[in-house]
């Protein structure tokens, strides 16, 4: 579930050099969608690089985690990157666009505070297509076993002997 | 030595799952030298097997056969495909479960009697009480190896239960304690004590929580008079033209099908599957399903009222760490019904890893409210409620008429709306929780919907008169003298009190009955 963000050995220039759309967030290159930091990058292989990029925003409007770094969200939302899956995907994006030139966005990645973004996605809850990406994204999101570090989560612990010598009773504060 | 039975050896009892009931009255009979074959639908898993990952165990070990819902509940808008989370495997939930073992109180024994009449529920007083019952709990709790019972000391309080009791004592609550539990806090059994890993839920890979995968089920097979034949599902019981049942039809890991004979039938599939299996055993005598002249086949699905509360504090709790549900409060499951309802509740400890929260916790819930929560999760700790529900005859298990399963057999569809005593006591229990935390410090709380369902009953009651209900005082049922309910279906009413301890002490009561009628030739 958790393959690493397809990181191309790019520099930021070269990244930026290559792309030409940029979100507020993302860089959205031809083929790709990366960090502005240049810490990953994404190669689309059936998604068109704008409708993933819109979809990695929505997922962290959907959960968002400011301590958590993009690349989780790209992890739990790539699945859709297939040609099974494109056309709804393409669908829905579509649609969640659409919405956003309805309430005088440009388009849903150009509606620049998060508040807006949320009351669009507030307006299509009921669809099948949000409850699709809001219910992948618990498993596809949570489930990443190196993002639960970053949520103080310890995982398994039988192979270091459980917490009997490891602070199952060590609350010093009540 | 394993025992090994031909299809055709119609002396042999039957027993139909593995789980809590199956799985004890297997050995139980074995040991007393009745020669049983027992079909379990799931795999063998055991210690070694079972993985400290929620996601990864839960797709190794849970029944995920196609199943519908309908109701009010939230669990049907929630998870409308999984009505219940239990355990296809041998050993049944056990391997599940938490390892709560509460006796029943004596007053839960009478609900109706005690209750009086309650609108809309259709409430029973059991045949059997706590004085019948009390020996029989005693072997149960011996076999459990339950602390705070016999001679075993309780459990130490891991983090999660140190905020609970806090908050608790804070409040002025008595009865507040690491509880009785099926968990060795010594070694016992040739067993190892508890070693705080957590993942309870997941199977105890120390094997240090009873289950009946890795006691009653090997030590029944030592016997030589026991074969468990897992992967083996049961889709049909047949019977005789005296109405007599035969054996029953299975399918086996290649869906290849048989049909095993018997001289006596016991049912343990828990309380969506045994009904499920009486009512696709319809025939031309028996147009309803078996056992089911009194209708009540099915009906009365109990399943606690629960909910959980999680407190989120100013600093970590790490609830994760140690038991998962060591830690009670019990001073309101006492009969009170000034508090606006009938019945009583337990509060227990509980705790999920982070990736059960994300789907449990609010299930649903997305934005800034539930991702807050989220970047609490070292700060929180967690409780949850196990209430007792009414018994309501339209809360049932029927055939589904669309949807089938893997080998072509109506589906399950498990309908459940909450009786306002439900919600009532809910409530009361959601406050209570709040207050609790908020006594300990907690700066914010979540009264957290149920989950799907961990506690199932009812569908296959005991009662007196054959009209009220499915089976007798022994889990006999009326209608059919050699076929039996064995599980935790056969619950008249459900009390406040988690249920396999009870539901142990009956199948061990059974199997004592079954193998003296066995000896004096009545079955
Ligand atoms: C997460 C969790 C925690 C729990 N914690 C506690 C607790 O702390 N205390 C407590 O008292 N209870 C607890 N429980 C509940 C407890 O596990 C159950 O009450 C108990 O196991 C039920 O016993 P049973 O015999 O009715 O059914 P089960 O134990 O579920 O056994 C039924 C068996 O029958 C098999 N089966 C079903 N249909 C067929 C068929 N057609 N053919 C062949 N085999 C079939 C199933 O595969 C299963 O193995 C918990 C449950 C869960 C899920
Ligand atoms: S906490 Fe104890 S009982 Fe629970 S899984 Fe770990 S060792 Fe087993």
């Amino acid at each position: 579930m958790t393959t690493k963000p397809n990181w191309r050995g790019m520099t930021r220039r070269q990244l930026i050099a290559r792309s030409f759309a940029a979100g507020t967030t993302l860089i959205v290159g031809a083929g790709f969608v990366a960090a502005p930091n240049a810490a990953w990058a994404y190669e689309a292989a059936a998604l068109k690089p704008e409708t993933l990029a819109t979809l990695i925003r929505m997922a962290r409007d959907i959960y968002p985690h400011d301590h958590i770094g993009d690349a989780f969200y790209v992890t739990a939302v790539k699945g859709y990157d297939t040609a099974e899956t494109a056309a709804e995907i393409e669908a829905g994006i579509a649609a969640l666009n659409a919405a956003a030139q309805g309430a005088g966005h440009a388009s849903y990645l150009d509606a620049a505070w998060e508040d807006d973004r949320v009351a669009l996605l507030r307006g299509m809850e009921k669809s099948a297509f949000f409850q699709k990406i809001r219910g992948g994204l618990v498993t596809g999101l949570y489930n990443q076993k190196e993002l639960w570090p970053l949520f103080g989560y310890e995982g398994e612990s039988f192979s270091q002997g459980g917490y009997i010598d490891r602070g199952f009773d060590d609350i010093d504060w009540l | 030595m394993v025992a090994k039975f031909d299809l055709n050896d119609d002396s042999v009892v039957l027993i139909i799952g593995t789980g809590a009931g199956g799985g004890v009255l297997a050995n139980e009979l074995a040991q007393k030298g009745v020669k049983v074959v027992a079909l379990e639908a799931g795999g063998r898993y055991l210690p070694e097997d079972y993985i400290n990952d929620e996601w990864d165990a839960f797709g190794q070990l849970s029944w995920l056969d196609a199943r519908t819902t309908s109701g009010d509940w939230r669990v049907a808008q929630d998870f409308s495909g999984l009505p219940a989370w239990i355990v296809k495997a041998v050993g049944g939930t056990t391997i599940h479960w938490a390892g709560a073992s509460l006796r029943f109180r004596p007053h839960e024994w009478k609900a109706r009697t005690t209750y009086g009449h309650v609108a809309g529920a259709n409430l029973l007083d059991w045949p059997i009480d706590a004085e019948e019952m009390a020996p029989w709990y005693e072997k149960a709790e011996a076999k459990l190896g339950v602390t705070r019972t016999g001679n075993f000391p309780g459990l130490p309080g891991n983090n999660n239960y140190k905020v609970l009791e806090k908050g608790a004592l804070a409040l002025g609550y008595k009865e507040v304690s690491t509880g009785r539990m099926a968990i060795n806090s010594v070694e016992n059994d040739d067993r190892p004590a508890c070693q705080q890993t957590g993942f309870c839920f997941q199977g105890c890979k120390w094997g240090a929580k009873w289950s009946a995968a890795y006691t009653d089920i090997p030590k029944g097979e030592a016997t030589g008079n026991l074969e468990v034949r897992s992967n083996a599902q049961v889709l049909r019981i047949e019977h005789d033209e005296k109405g007599r049942v035969t054996g029953a039809l299975y399918a086996d890991k290649e869906g290849n099908q048989h049909f095993q004979k018997a001289r006596v039938v016991c049912v343990a599939g828990n309380s969506i599957e045994s009904p499920r299996l009486l009512l696709n055993s319809a025939s031309e005598m028996f147009p309803d399903g078996l056992a089911n002249s009194s209708g009540q086949v099915g009906r009365n699905y109990m399943r606690h009222v629960t909910g959980s509360v999680y407190g989120v504090f100013e600093k970590p709790v790490r609830m994760w760490r140690g038991t998962t549900m060591a830690g009670i409060v019990q001073d309101e499951a006492r009969f009170d019904p000034s508090r606006g309802f009938v019945g009583g509740y337990e509060l227990e400890t509980l705790s999920l890893g982070l990736p059960f929260m994300a789907a449990f916790l609010d299930p649903g819930g997305w934005g800034r409210g539930f991702t807050s929560a989220m970047d609490d999760y070292e700060r929180m700790a967690g409780m949850w409620i196990v209430g007792e529900d009414m018994p309501q005859e339209t809360n049932r298990i029927t055939l589904s008429s669309t949807v089938k399963d893997q080998y072509g057999l109506p589906a399950p569809n498990v309908h459940f709306d909450d009786h306002p005593n439900d919600i009532a006591m809910r409530s009361h229990a959601y406050r209570q929780g709040e207050a609790i935390y908020r006594a300990a410090g907690a700066t914010r709380t979540f009264p957290t919907p149920p989950y799907p369902s961990t506690h199932n009953l009812g569908t296959n009651r005991m009662s007196e008169h054959a009209r009220d209900g499915v089976v007798n005082r022994h889990g006999q049922t009326h209608d059919i003298a050699n076929l039996f309910i064995s599980d935790g279906s056969q619950f008249t009413t459900g009390a406040a009190e988690n249920p396999t301890l009870t539901i142990v002490a009956l199948a061990i009561r059974q199997a004592d009955h079954i193998a003296a009628e066995l000896s004096r030739q009545n079955l």
